[in-house]
This record gives structure tokens, sequence and C-alpha cells, in this order.
């Protein structure tokens, strides 16, 4: 198997020296493939340039969804297809409708918002993530970058991130496999292999 | 960039670092569980086993087992109901609320009340799927399906419509909420797995979450509109349970004071059975760190306020009684206080009125045995509380000759006990084999507490920070 070095991988123990060093590196036009923190750090996003979430629109986009469709099913039952007095009220008895419109409304906008999160950034059962650190769940806030995709050579962005703070700059690469995220090939390695890292000591 | 009180302690003390946080809430998942927790375990499978041999058979001979008839047709059933979903009100308010409020002491215990929201959820959607007497079929009748099956459609002008709407909604809401949550923390696990089984496990539980800034924006957005959603949610929910009964025209029932006391009385009783599984639980795990004095100060006061605003309630209902001049109105409430059922009425005010003012007293605030025991009594005081209303409501018919005295059967205790074993064991489970404290939460919120910042911030306790010591705070 092919082990070609192409990542490099920063660990910083602190949010807001981390945060300094995306700022940093990135002035020094460092293109920085991706961070990894154990809990959501504010303004990193920023920092890194990302564009704002969509998801508000797309929690709106199902709300909106929800209410056209609570609406008209009850307006379509108790109205059209089966029409019935109930308390002398009329068939289309608007108020009545407005506390499932509203359960509908927030039905449709959890669940689709949700399911757009967990689609969008590919979450699902049997993925197999690209792990650069198996610490950045736990304490440290993991930077990697993607040598390709920059001008700079190998030292001089460690030299960069040393200086920004990084307590330890390591190399990683996936291999062919790795890279190809196959879920059964994940199975038979784990079972085979056993678990080769983890965030805790390996026994044995 | 945190925003740092000045007179608040700090949230997480004991001076914990990142790791101290992973390894602290971990340890539970990975070991073996306590000999506390077996004997929980076991006792709660007793109750859950013998409660459900009398619900088994209650479903076999139908709910003539139970002691109602044909003046008082709902009793422990949905009285129970009410009281179940009620307590699940303050997991989502701890989880929601608090969120947009930004009260950041909610995040040690969010996970664990929320966990609790979904079980009593779960022990509340029981009640009225049993009470429909042949359970296998009544799913088909809450459903809004076509005339297919031989009747109308559901009635959407219907109170009881809008309730399993709501609860249903409530429900799957608040598992999605929930389990966004854990998604993270399931990362940690699987990160920390040395096994090939847990790492499996976790890692599908986890769906693959590898925490990338990107993942983050997303999931920090989603968190906060989930939130958004579920505060107008939670707050529905109740109201539109106590429309069950405020849109008949039973006198009692008939009140518009309904919704807004209904929900007072939801996250009151949920604050107190949060405090009391929290008290537990920070035992036996040794939380103590996390679930600080100050967390189960503020539960104790939140329980104060709410147990006065359905102190309130209890009062105004009575004084409108009396102002609006019908006398049948007038009647069921002076029955309630002094009727056959009088007992009842005076342990719902004495618990839920009276003994929630005695967190008035620091010193009662702040003892764990204390609040442990009134966290009980509250919970008691608002079973009564429905029970009060839906029998007593209930008892005297519009015809004298209908007038009857409720008493329940042994499968009324039974039914209610098995719903007990479900909820401890459902949440034993969960404290096995989730993590208890939401990590990546807690995470978040610890450099506020780190103890330079807390030195400056001790302007208000009785310990004087001498000038050297202070340190500016950025505000």
């Amino acid at each position: 198997m092919e082990k070609n070095t192409n990542y490099l991988v920063g660990v910083f123990g602190d949010e807001d020296i981390m945060i300094k060093a995306v700022k940093a590196l990135r002035k020094k036009g460092v293109n920085i493939y991706e961070v990894f923190t154990p809990y959501p750090v504010h303004f990193l996003e920023d920092a890194l340039g990302y564009k704002r979430s969509w998801m508000p629109k797309a929690a709106f986009g199902f709300g909106a969804l929800g209410t056209t469709c609570a609406i008209l099913l009850q307006s379509w039952i108790m109205g059209f297809e089966w029409p019935m007095i109930i308390g002398g009220k009329g068939f289309i008895a608007i108020p009545d409708f407005v506390p499932i419109t509203f359960e509908l409304t927030v039905l449709f906008s959890a669940f689709g918002m949700a399911g757009s999160f967990f689609v969008s950034q590919d979450l699902k059962p049997y993925k197999v993530p690209q792990i650069f650190d198996r610490r950045q769940s736990d304490d440290k806030h993991i930077m990697a970058i993607d040598l390709a995709a920059n001008k700079l050579s190998e030292d001089e962005i460690k030299a960069l991130l040393s200086e920004a703070g990084a307590e330890e700059v390591n190399n990683k690469s996936f291999t062919e496999k790795e890279k190809k995220g196959s879920f059964i090939d994940y199975v038979v390695d784990l079972f085979t292999n056993g678990v080769t890292d983890s965030a805790r000591e390996l026994k044995g | 960039m945190q925003i740092v009180s000045k007179v608040r302690e700090p949230l997480v003390t004991g001076g914990k670092t990142y790791k101290d946080i992973t390894e602290d809430v971990c340890r539970p998942v990975e070991g073996s569980p306590s000999m506390g927790w077996f004997a929980g375990m076991a006792l709660s499978l007793c109750l859950l086993l013998a409660g459900g041999a009398f619900l088994g058979e209650m479903l076999w001979s139908g709910i003539g087992r139970w002691g109602l008839n044909k003046t008082v047709q709902w009793a422990w059933d949905i009285t129970n109901f009410v009281w179940w979903v009620g307590i699940g009100h303050a997991g989502t308010l701890i989880s929601a609320v608090l969120l947009l409020f930004r009260q950041k002491w909610r995040t040690s215990i969010n996970r664990a009340a929320e966990a609790m929201t979904i079980f009593a959820v779960i022990c509340a959607a029981i009640w009225p799927v049993v009470h429909m007497g042949r359970p296998w079929i009544g799913g088909i009748w809450a459903l809004p399906l076509p005339n297919t099956y031989g009747s109308l459609w559901v009635n959407f002008n219907s109170p009881l419509l809008w309730d399993v709407f709501a609860i249903s909604t409530y429900f799957s809401v608040s598992l999605v909420f929930w389990f966004i949550g854990l998604v993270p923390d399931f990362a940690t696990i699987r990160d920390r797995a040395i096994k090939p089984i847990p790492r499996l496990i976790y890692g599908a539980l986890s769906m693959g979450f590898n925490g990338s800034a990107k993942t983050w924006m997303h999931y920090e957005a989603v968190s906060l509109i989930l939130a958004g959603l579920s505060t107008p949610l939670v707050l529905s929910v109740h109201t539109i349970v106590s429309m069950d009964f405020a849109t008949s025209v039973i006198p009692g029932w008939h009140t518009t004071i309904f919704p807004p006391y209904f929900v007072a009385g939801a996250i009151f009783s949920g604050f107190a059975m949060v405090l009391t599984l929290m008290l537990v639980t920070r035992k036996l795990y040794k939380l103590e760190d996390y679930i600080t004095m100050e967390h189960i100060e503020m539960m104790s006061l939140v329980v104060t306020i709410t147990g006065s605003v359905v102190g309130i309630a209890y009062i105004t209902e009575f004084v409108i009684a009396w102002y609006s001049g019908v006398e049948y109105e007038q009647y069921a409430f002076v029955n309630r206080m002094t009727g056959q059922y009088w007992w009842a009425y005076w342990s719902m005010m004495g618990c839920n009125v009276i003994s929630p003012q005695v967190f008035y007293f620091k010193k009662l605030r702040t003892s764990i045995p204390f609040i442990f025991f009134i966290s009980i009594v509250v919970n008691i005081g608002m079973w009564f509380e429905r029970f009060v209303i839906i029998v007593t409501s209930l008892h005297r018919d519009f015809l004298p000759s209908s007038w009857v005295y409720f008493t329940p059967t042994i499968y009324d205790v039974m039914c209610y006990v098995f719903t007990f074993g479900l909820f401890f064991t459902l949440f034993l489970a969960f404290a096995k084999y989730f993590p208890v404290v939401n990590m990546a939460e807690v995470k978040s919120v610890l450099k506020s507490s780190d103890t330079k910042v807390y030195k400056s911030r001790r302007t208000i306790s009785n310990e004087v920070v001498p000038e050297a010591d202070r340190v500016p705070v950025d505000l």
C-alpha cells in the first residue's frame, strides 16, 4: 500500500491560540484544509472564512412546507372530502386548525433541517470518517493542512505552525483504502487487526 | 470572547481540564457498572415486570379492571398521562429555553434532563394508548387515515386529536434534538474505544462525526434553531393537553386559565423530577464538579417560582369561579376544598404551594437531602393536582343520582407502577451506555470557569478578593 505524506497536522491545546494561528496562517497565504475541534469554537468559521450556515433557510423552507401541508390536509378532509357539522362550526374552521398546523410546521421544520444537516455533512451510521488525530474529540484542536494545495514548502509551514503555538506538528497521510472509506473494508480491518489508534492508551 | 459574569460562581469547579471532562464522563460508559446501578436496575425491572403483569391482564380482560365507572370515566389513566407529560417539560425547558436565554449552567444537566423528557413522554404515551382498551386498533383510530376502515376521518376540531399531533411531534422533535446533541459525544467515545465492538457501535451512533469546523458551524445553527422550535413546541404541548379539559363544558374544567397554569405546573413538576434524578446521578457518578451546588440552587429556585405561579393559578381559578356567578362552577370549586376529596385538594395545596416556599432560605436550598425530599413532595403534589382536577370535576355529575366516589383498584395502581419501572429502567440504561453529561457543551463553557477569571468574579460572595488577585474581565 502506497503511503504518501500529504497532510501536515498541527495540534493546539487552546482555542484562542488556535484561532490566532488560523488567522496568522491564512494571512501568510497558507491554505488550511480543515480544523477539527472537540467542541464548537465560536468565530472559528469567521477566521476560516466560511460562509454562514444555510441551515436556517432549510428550516424555514421545510417549515413553510409543513404549514402548507397541514392547512391543505385539514381543509380538504373537513371541508371537501367528508364535510361534517361538528358543534355548529363551519366546515373549514380555521381557528381549530391552528394547533395541528403549528405542530406540523415544527415537525417538518425540525426533521427537514436535521435531515439536511445529516445529508449535507454526509453523516450516516456507516460513514468511515477520515480522522487526522483521535485527540480531536478529547482535548486538542487539530489543524490539517494539505501540502498539495499549498505553494509554501513543508518546512515553511511547519515553522509557521510552531511559531503560531502548535504543541506538535505531525505528518499524516491516508492509504488509498482509507481515502475510499468503504465501510465493509473498515469492519473487516477492525476485526482482523483490532483497534490500532485511540485517544486512550491501547493495552497489550 | 466569552461573556463572563462577575457575580456567578464558576460553572465547573475543581479545576477540571478538557481531558478531565472526557475522562469523568466516559468512565462510567467504558467501565463496568457499580453495584448501586445493578441494584437500581434490578428494582426497576421488578417494578416493570410486576406492573407489566397487571397491565397485560388489564389489556386481556379490558379496562373494566380499572376503578372507572359511568360517572368517573377518566381517572388515574389521564392523571398519569398529564403527570408524565408535565415531567417531560423540564428537559426541553433546560435544553431549549435556557439555550435561547444563553444560560450556560444548563450545559451539564441538559443531557440527562432531555433523556428524562423522552422517557417521561414514552411513559405518558402509554396511557392514551392503553385507555382505548384495544390499543392494537387504536393507532388506526388516531391517525388521519381515509374512510377505508369503516369509520370517518379523524375530527380535526377535537383537542384530543390535537394532542395526538402535539405529543407525537414533541416526542420526535425532542428525540432529534437529543440525538443531535449526543452525536459529538458518541464520536468522543468512538475515538476512545480500544475494542472493535464499542468502536463500531459508537461509530455508527456518531454517524461518522469528525468535529470539523464546517460541521460544527452547521451543527450550531441546527441546535439553535431546534431550540427555537422546541420552545414554542413545549409550550404548545401542555397548552393542548390542558385544552383536552378546557374546551369541554364540565364545571371545573371549562376554564381559560388552564393553558398557562398547566405549562407552569409542568415545568414545576419537571424540575422537581430533574432534581430527584440529578441528585442521585451526581452522587453515583461523582459529578459534583459539574453539577455544582449552584446548579442545584438554580433548579430549586425554578421550583419555587413555578410553584408560586401554580399557587396563584389555584387562587385565581377559585376567585374567578366565585366572580362568574355560575353556581355550578362555584360548587365545583367549593366541592374540591370541602367535598369528599378534600384530602386530595389539601395535599395538592400543601405539596405544591406551601412546600416549595422553603427554598427562600439559603440553608434549605443548599441542603441536598432536604431538596431531594422536597422534589419528591412536589411530584406527589403535582400528581394530586391532576387527580383533583379530573376526578373531583367528574364525580359530581349533572344528575345527583349519578354522584359517586371513585376508588382505584389494584390494576390502577399497578399500571402506574409499570410506568415507573419503565421510566427508571430506561433512565438507568441511558446512564450506563450514554454519556450523562454533554461533554462538548461543558468543554465549551470551561473557559468561563477558569480559576483566574473566577477570582475576579467573587465580588458578592463572602470572600473578599485581594486587589492583587483581581483580573480584569473582558465584558
